[in-house]
């Protein structure tokens, strides 16, 4: 039992990374955070949309995209990848509304036909041609971030700037971070009011189509460092946590990006500590945050609620 | 042919390409013989294989079962959340005492389980997120803690060879005679519990207020399935894995509910395409040497699950589509012997044959378009085309369905006009689609209600009952006596 759960060693779990072994950590601290940042950013939508376990579907679903695409094309590139994931989240999106618009199967029951038997083809591809996917079925569960570290490095006028899939994630991000700013607008009233966006010329459609897409490229993108499952967690933990703190959608979204940086620094202390798969790690510290956040948060904690609570005279007169 | 029949034979036409395609692949990576495997699969003589096989069909049973109540209850994902959550379980079971200790895995897992439906539901009911989102981060965060605990026993001298890593996708070669003897008894159990209190779980799932009403422990009831489901899915996790667990529950059970009405025979079906899914998937992933079970079994139960979705009687895609199609053939045959019905009564049903171009004047229509109804009429024995002289005659057949449709829209105007108030030329459209879908017994009351009437809004004759039989009359004369067609 020993063995199981390593003694702690200060300097190791937390000075080490940040000096010693800092041309390691640093970008797996960085990647964790972009993964989580881009999916949490998503995300939000995803909790207010009441779309979280389309989220869901589409996280495993990709996974027979990226394998096809990867023995069509021969090549890992991340267009082809994206190529692929897209293909697969259009895909399943599609198949979701054909089976609940033609058949008395329920929504949630669709969902669970689809990524299911999606996921299944991809887990098939991959043991069969596993000499050629460079995936394995580890990957698919728990992600690879903690090779981020040894690729090679992308350069831009021969200077090494960093590791090409922190590279790429860094655009995602960069670019979900940059449309749910531009977008700000649509994106809060079709979430909260779809009749109202649509007086407003703002087809709903279009929103959905759109918002799917881009989860379909985050989750692709996230896919070789966090896994297939925990994708669904950066997607909702971060933006589940700010719910419960703030009632304001720009508050939230910062509050989301908040819990993102915590939990993959967290994350990352925590791997080291106990030795174990660094996405997953970087998950139980948002899930952790996720649970103080639910006992303690200032207005809708489980203290806050079992307080006794002013009457609505004295609450006006204090 | 219209554009969706095409679609589909597009369809089928892929699929039919696609899959022996799929299947050479499969077979190349197969070293040894195909066949010779697949022989020793159903000879039966190996003892894992057996007990494989069998706690395929065991898992199958009890998951369709299961699943069954999940997806007429709209729970299917709730079941797929359980299943993810079990995994720290399954670690923690496993540390007990650092062996694939069955029991300990079986409680270990149940219990985790069990806490992730419970904090779910803490969640809904304490915070302000919804029970999608909950779901979500219960599945995905006991999964990563499951992850983390079995990464770290991954890590132990003891952990690499614990086949800890069988239980995520699956390994049906790999049930022990525990395994079996444990999943029999829990599906027994599940099998007993459910015939005792059948009538207890159809109401609760149904109809909880009247449950309640009646003084059923719906609580109770609840939560005795919850441990029955979270029962058949620990049991599963061997053979199907972890992570698509879910599907054993979700897709037998879908494709049950596309094939039948009532629940007991649901439930049946369910079992049935469950354990079909699992000895497909456990042959398969036994004729590609050992591949994960898991994935197989799921294709399996999704290709049942496909099949209804297309071709079950009532609710399948295809058979609807068919119902569709003939329905508006019908209501095109109908329209035409409407018309020309009208052409006979404009000329006081003086003479028998209608001519083509009469009946495109009437209906504003090409002769093309005419004829080709003439046609669809003469294959349905309702009228004979004399090609020639390019006249239609109706068939006795044909005289009366034409006398009913006509019937029936005149009544209908009548019954708008006088009972409901209807402006006498607001009522034509309203009567033009009801025509087709007023059955006999209606008729019959519309009739009695108006007072057996003989003329429409419009001052037309309604053929009456006699009048059906007038072209017979005509004709008699020529026909042996006693002659009447039904």
């Amino acid at each position: 039992m020993n063995d199981f759960i390593p003694n702690f060693d200060a300097r190791a779990v937390f000075v080490s990374p940040w000096t010693d072994t800092f041309a390691t950590y640093g970008w797996i601290m960085l990647m964790g955070f972009l993964v989580t940042v881009a999916c949490g950013l998503i995300g939000n939508y995803l909790i207010l949309r009441r779309m979280a376990l389309v989220g869901d579907a589409i996280s495993h679903s990709v996974l027979p995209g990226i394998a096809i695409a990867f023995l069509v094309a021969q090549s890992r590139h991340s267009l082809v990848m994206f190529g692929g994931a897209l293909a697969a989240g259009i895909v399943t999106t599609l198949l979701i509304e054909t089976i609940h618009r033609r058949s008395r199967v329920k929504q949630d029951a669709a969902i669970g036909i689809v990524f299911s038997s999606l996921f299944a083809v991809g887990v098939i591809l991959i043991s069969l041609f596993a000499s050629q996917i460079d995936l394995d079925a580890d990957c698919v569960l728990y992600g690879e971030i903690s090779f981020v570290a040894l690729e090679p490095l992308v350069t831009i006028g021969g200077i090494g700037i960093a590791p090409e899939s922190v590279f790429v994630m860094f655009l995602v991000a960069a670019v979900v971070a940059t449309l749910v700013i531009l977008f700000y607008k649509e994106l809060l009233v079709s979430s909260f009011d779809s009749g109202l966006a649509a007086s407003l010329g703002i087809n709903p459609t279009i929103m959905h189509y759109s918002l799917m897409c881009a989860l379909s490229v985050v989750v692709v993108s996230a896919f070789r460092s966090v896994g297939a499952i925990l994708v669904i967690a950066m997607l909702i933990l971060p933006g589940a946590t700010a719910f419960l703190i703030t009632y304001r959608l720009p508050k939230m979204m910062v509050l989301s990006v908040v819990h993102s940086a915590l939990s993959s620094v967290l994350g990352v202390h925590l791997a080291i500590w106990l030795d174990c798969a660094v996405a997953s790690a970087i998950v139980v510290a948002g899930a952790g945050l996720f649970l103080l956040a639910w006992i303690f948060s200032p207005t809708q904690g489980l203290i806050a609620r079992f307080r006794p609570q002013l009457l609505p005279i004295e609450a006006a007169r204090t | 042919m219209s554009f969706r029949s095409a679609a589909l034979l597009v369809l089928i036409t892929l699929l039919c390409c696609v899959t022996p395609a799929e299947a050479a692949k499969i077979s190349d990576v197969v070293e040894t013989g195909t066949l010779e495997q697949a022989r020793r699969f159903f000879s039966l003589t190996d003892n894992s294989l057996r007990y494989a096989l069998f706690g395929s069909i065991l898992l199958g049973i009890s998951c369709g079962l299961l699943g069954s109540f999940l997806v007429v209850r709209k729970m299917a994902l709730v079941g797929d959340a359980l299943s993810h959550a079990v995994l720290p379980g399954v670690a923690l079971g496993f540390l007990w005492n650092m062996t694939k200790d069955p029991v300990a895995i079986f409680i270990g897992a149940t219990s985790a389980g069990l806490f992730g439906t419970l904090v779910v539901g803490w969640i809904t009911r304490t915070t302000r997120l919804k029970e999608d989102a909950a779901l979500g981060l219960v599945l995905a965060s006991f999964f990563a803690v499951g992850g983390c605990l079995v990464t770290m026993i991954q890590r132990l001298p003891t952990g690499s060879k614990s086949g800890i890593d069988k239980f995520l996708f699956g390994q049906a070669a790999a049930l022990s005679s525990q395994d079996v003897t444990l999943m029999a008894a829990s599906t027994a159990l599940t099998v007993i519990l459910l015939v005792l209190f059948y009538k207890e779980f159809l109401v609760t799932s149904f109809d909880p207020v009247f449950a309640r009403v009646t003084g059923m422990p719906v609580r109770l009831l609840q939560e005795l399935m919850m441990l029955l489901l979270a029962f058949s899915v620990v049991v599963a996790l061997q053979a199907v894995g972890v992570v698509l667990v879910s599907a054993m529950l979700i897709t037998p059970a879908a494709a049950a509910y596309l094939l039948t009405d009532r629940m007991h025979r649901m439930l049946i079906l369910a079992a049935l395409f469950g354990s079909l899914a699992g000895v497909v998937g456990a042959f398969f992933s036994f004729l590609g040497n050992n591949l994960p079970t898991g994935p197989f079994m799921v294709l399996g139960a999704s290709t049942v699950f496909g099949t209804a979705f297309f071709f079950a009687p009532r609710h399948g895609v295809v058979p609807r589509w068919w119902r569709r199609r003939s329905r508006g053939n019908r209501i095109s045959r109908e329209n035409t012997l409407k018309a020309i019905y009208r052409v006979l009564e404009d000329r006081g049903f003086s003479d028998e044959g209608v001519t083509l171009e009469e009946l495109s004047a009437l209906r504003r229509d090409t002769l093309v378009e005419i004829r080709l109804q003439a046609a669809a009429l003469a294959q349905n024995g309702l009228a004979t085309v004399d090609e020639p002289r390019g006249t239609i005659h109706l068939t006795p057949q044909g005289w009366r369905q034409a006398c009913a449709v006509v019937r029936n829209h005149r009544l209908w105007e009548l019954y708008l006009t006088n009972a409901a108030h209807y402006q006498a030329d607001h009522v034509h459209e309203d009567a033009e689609r009801i025509e087709h879908v007023l059955g006999e017994e209606t008729v019959r009351h519309l009739e009695r209600r108006l007072e057996f009437p003989h003329h429409d809004p419009h001052g037309r004759i309604i053929p009456s009952l006699r009048e059906f039989d007038r072209y017979d009359a005509q004709r008699a004369p020529e026909k042996p006596s006693g002659y009447r067609q039904q």
